[in-house]
């Protein structure tokens, strides 16, 4: 178990990498604190899987140190790091048992064999194939080969960190969620540092201690569910994080006004005169429709009925505005107007967060 | 739902049938007519009855041809199949030199039979080749046409300079089809080169190797034309395998009816070797370790 240190760090695939955009990981500085879970969380293409590889040592980065509890590890091989990593897509060693795979990384560190035993017994229950442990993993499903790539990846007990790219992909939905919730309590029993990779919010959220956000190769946010759902210090945090994603709309804002399409909104807080591209960003959860004068003047195309809640998709000015309205809520034909929440309204500027001034 | 019943359809196999019979049957059935005949030419034949097939398996020729046949085979296979598995993995993975690499290993496979006996058979000579006068004027006594050894090792590392590109580019090819995380999940179970070889890289080549084996020893077991050009057979009948006694049988000796009997012999050895090998190695391929 360790803290994880990145300091300074990038990684371009090109050999001489000149710009910025050459950098599929954009420079980080960030501690990884020793014994939580993270999640790492972004769409396709976003780096993610680069800094996995960084982290486990399967990719040397183009500048910056890694450090685990201090200890420089940026030039060591990754058999020497002492970590654990599962694949999007399930590695087992076809022509061994089920029982052999998971005792394999544990024999090939010189294991006493009673300790091997004991901990793929224990391994199997966890993972539920204790009665398939004989077999060899050749023909087995899709699946059952994840889960002996899971269980392999956790049969060491004194890995630094246990890193996942992706590892449910494969698996069934129902099984999922098992997965997960085993993998949570994994974590609460043994404290190892975790970091799963994933594009699926509701993975990071149920899965993660604390969620990093990454977009277009750099950490936009790094923080709890609750953090990334009230205050996304990016727009793109914004929109990735919810179903539906944050509204955002251009706004001149000075003080504590904003001005929408012509029409003034109060912010309950001052923001002074934000420059660069200024934009109004509002959770839909904290927009609500009105009938009357007061709010933005819209448009309704629908309403989604979810269950347990219902979601407007309004249109203002060509932009789409979406609104969260409680199951037992009305609609009326009047109500043609939104308003927002100031307590959910966050300011933007060059999509990135402003934080109101103190009063 | 009725299914419509047109034996008519029979009819559109035929194409297949006409020429299977005329590219194997026919010959086939004629090779079979003269096993069991006798003919001293003028085209008259006499019944002779299985009285080839029975002096066939008494021939001590036969046997001996057998059994160098038999050596040869094995020897190759022993030397090509791991020599171009080791190729393969020290072959590099992309890039320039992987291309480089895979021109120069299918050369030789490019190179005509009888080409590849002269080039061998000038490279040995002591007189004017290469070879054989680098040894020679090493104090090597090196002359396969006298002596059994140096014809022996002639013929086979002339195969192996050969083949063992096709054992090899098969391999890679099995090898190239290797996902990155498998390697990457062996650096992380810490294992050996040797475990990773023998546990994620030997599994997935299997299928592919199986095929090079197969092909190697159909093509070694019935191979003529190199040892021709090179010792003839020679010296003496130590270099004499099966192609090549059969062929001083047929048209050296014109004993159309051993030959025939011998082909037939021939043929259902290859035949039943490679269903051997075929067998044994889909099960082990299939076994479960239940």
């Amino acid at each position: 178990m360790a803290k994880i240190t990145l300091d300074n760090l990038a990684h371009s695939y090109l050999p001489n990498p000149a710009h910025e955009e050459d950098y599929a990981l954009k420079e980080l500085n960030h501690d990884w604190a020793d014994g939580e879970a993270y999640a790492l969380l972004g769409s396709s293409g976003c780096g993610k899987s680069t800094l996995l590889n960084i982290i486990s040592g399967l990719l040397h980065p183009s500048q910056g140190r890694i450090l685990f509890n201090d200890r420089d590890v940026t030039m060591e091989p990754t058999t020497q790091r002492n970590i654990a990593q599962v694949f999007q897509f399930p590695v087992v060693y076809d022509t061994m048992t089920v029982r052999d795979n998971l005792a394999f990384p544990l024999r090939n560190r010189g294991a006493d064999p009673a300790y091997i035993k004991d901990r793929v017994q224990q391994i199997a229950a966890m993972i539920g194939m204790e009665d398939t442990l004989n077999r060899k993993a050749r023909g087995l499903t899709a699946d059952a080969k994840q889960k002996i790539s899971l269980g392999r990846g956790m049969v060491r007990e004194d890995v630094n960190a246990l890193l996942f790219d992706e590892p449910l992909t494969v698996i069934d939905p129902h099984m999922k969620w098992e997965l997960r919730t085993q993998l949570k309590s994994l974590h609460h029993e043994f404290g190892h540092t975790m970091i799963y990779v994933t594009h699926d919010q509701t993975e990071a959220l149920t899965f993660a201690d604390k969620v990093v956000v990454m977009y277009d190769g750099r950490v936009v946010q790094m923080g709890t569910p609750q953090q990334l759902f009230e205050t996304p210090e990016h727009t793109f945090v914004g929109y990735f994080i919810g179903s539906p994603g944050m509204n955002v709309l251009e706004a001149q804002v000075t003080g504590d006004k904003a001005v929408v399409g012509g029409t003034q909104i109060s912010l309950g807080k001052g923001f002074g005169t934000p420059t660069g591209k200024v934009e109004i960003g509002v959770r839909p959860e904290f927009t609500s429709l009105a009938a009357g004068d007061a709010g933005l003047p819209v448009t309704i195309k629908r309403v989604e009925d979810v269950g347990r809640h219902k979601i407007v998709r309004a249109d203002f000015q060509g932009t789409e505005i979406n609104v969260i309205v409680a199951e037992g809520e009305n609609i009326s034909p009047d109500m043609n107007r939104i308003v927002f929440d100031p307590a959910g309204i966050n300011i933007y500027s060059d999509s990135w967060r402003i934080a109101p001034m103190v009063a | 739902m009725n299914k419509t019943v047109n034996q008519k359809a029979w009819f559109l196999i035929l194409p297949v049938l006409v020429l299977v019979a005329f590219s194997a049957v026919i010959p086939l059935m004629t090779v079979v007519n003269y096993s069991v005949q006798d003919t001293f030419g003028n085209n008259q034949f006499f019944w002779a009855g299985l009285e080839w097939f029975k002096e066939l398996m008494s021939s001590e020729r036969m046997w001996d041809a057998l059994g160098r046949q038999i050596a040869f085979s094995s020897i190759i296979l022993f030397i090509q199949i791991p020599l171009g598995v080791f190729v393969a993995l020290n072959m590099p993975k992309k890039g320039f030199w992987a291309s480089v690499c895979l021109i120069l290993m299918s050369l030789p496979l490019l190179i005509p039979w009888n080409v590849v006996g002269t080039i061998w058979q000038i490279f040995g000579r002591v007189d004017i080749g290469l070879l054989g006068y680098t040894l020679d004027a090493m104090g090597v006594d090196y002359n396969y046409t006298q002596n059994f050894y140096a014809a022996w090792i002639t013929v086979v590392v002339m195969d192996v300079w050969h083949w063992t590109s096709l054992v090899a580019l098969l391999a890679y090819a099995g090898l190239q089809s290797i996902p990155d995380a498998y390697y990457q999940a062996a650096k992380i179970d810490q294992a050996s080169r040797w475990k990773v070889f023998r546990f994620i890289e030997l599994p997935k080549i299997m299928g592919v190797l199986m095929i090079a084996i197969l092909l190697r020893f159909m093509d070694s077991f019935m191979i003529y034309t190199e040892p021709f050009v090179v010792t003839g057979g020679g010296p003496g009948n130590s270099t004499t395998f099966l192609s090549i006694d059969l062929v001083k049988m047929a048209l050296g000796q014109f004993d159309l009816g051993p030959a025939a009997a011998f082909s037939i012999m021939y043929y259902l050895v290859i035949l039943l070797i490679s269903y051997v090998f075929y067998t044994v190695m889909t099960n082990l391929d299939k076994r479960d370790g239940h």
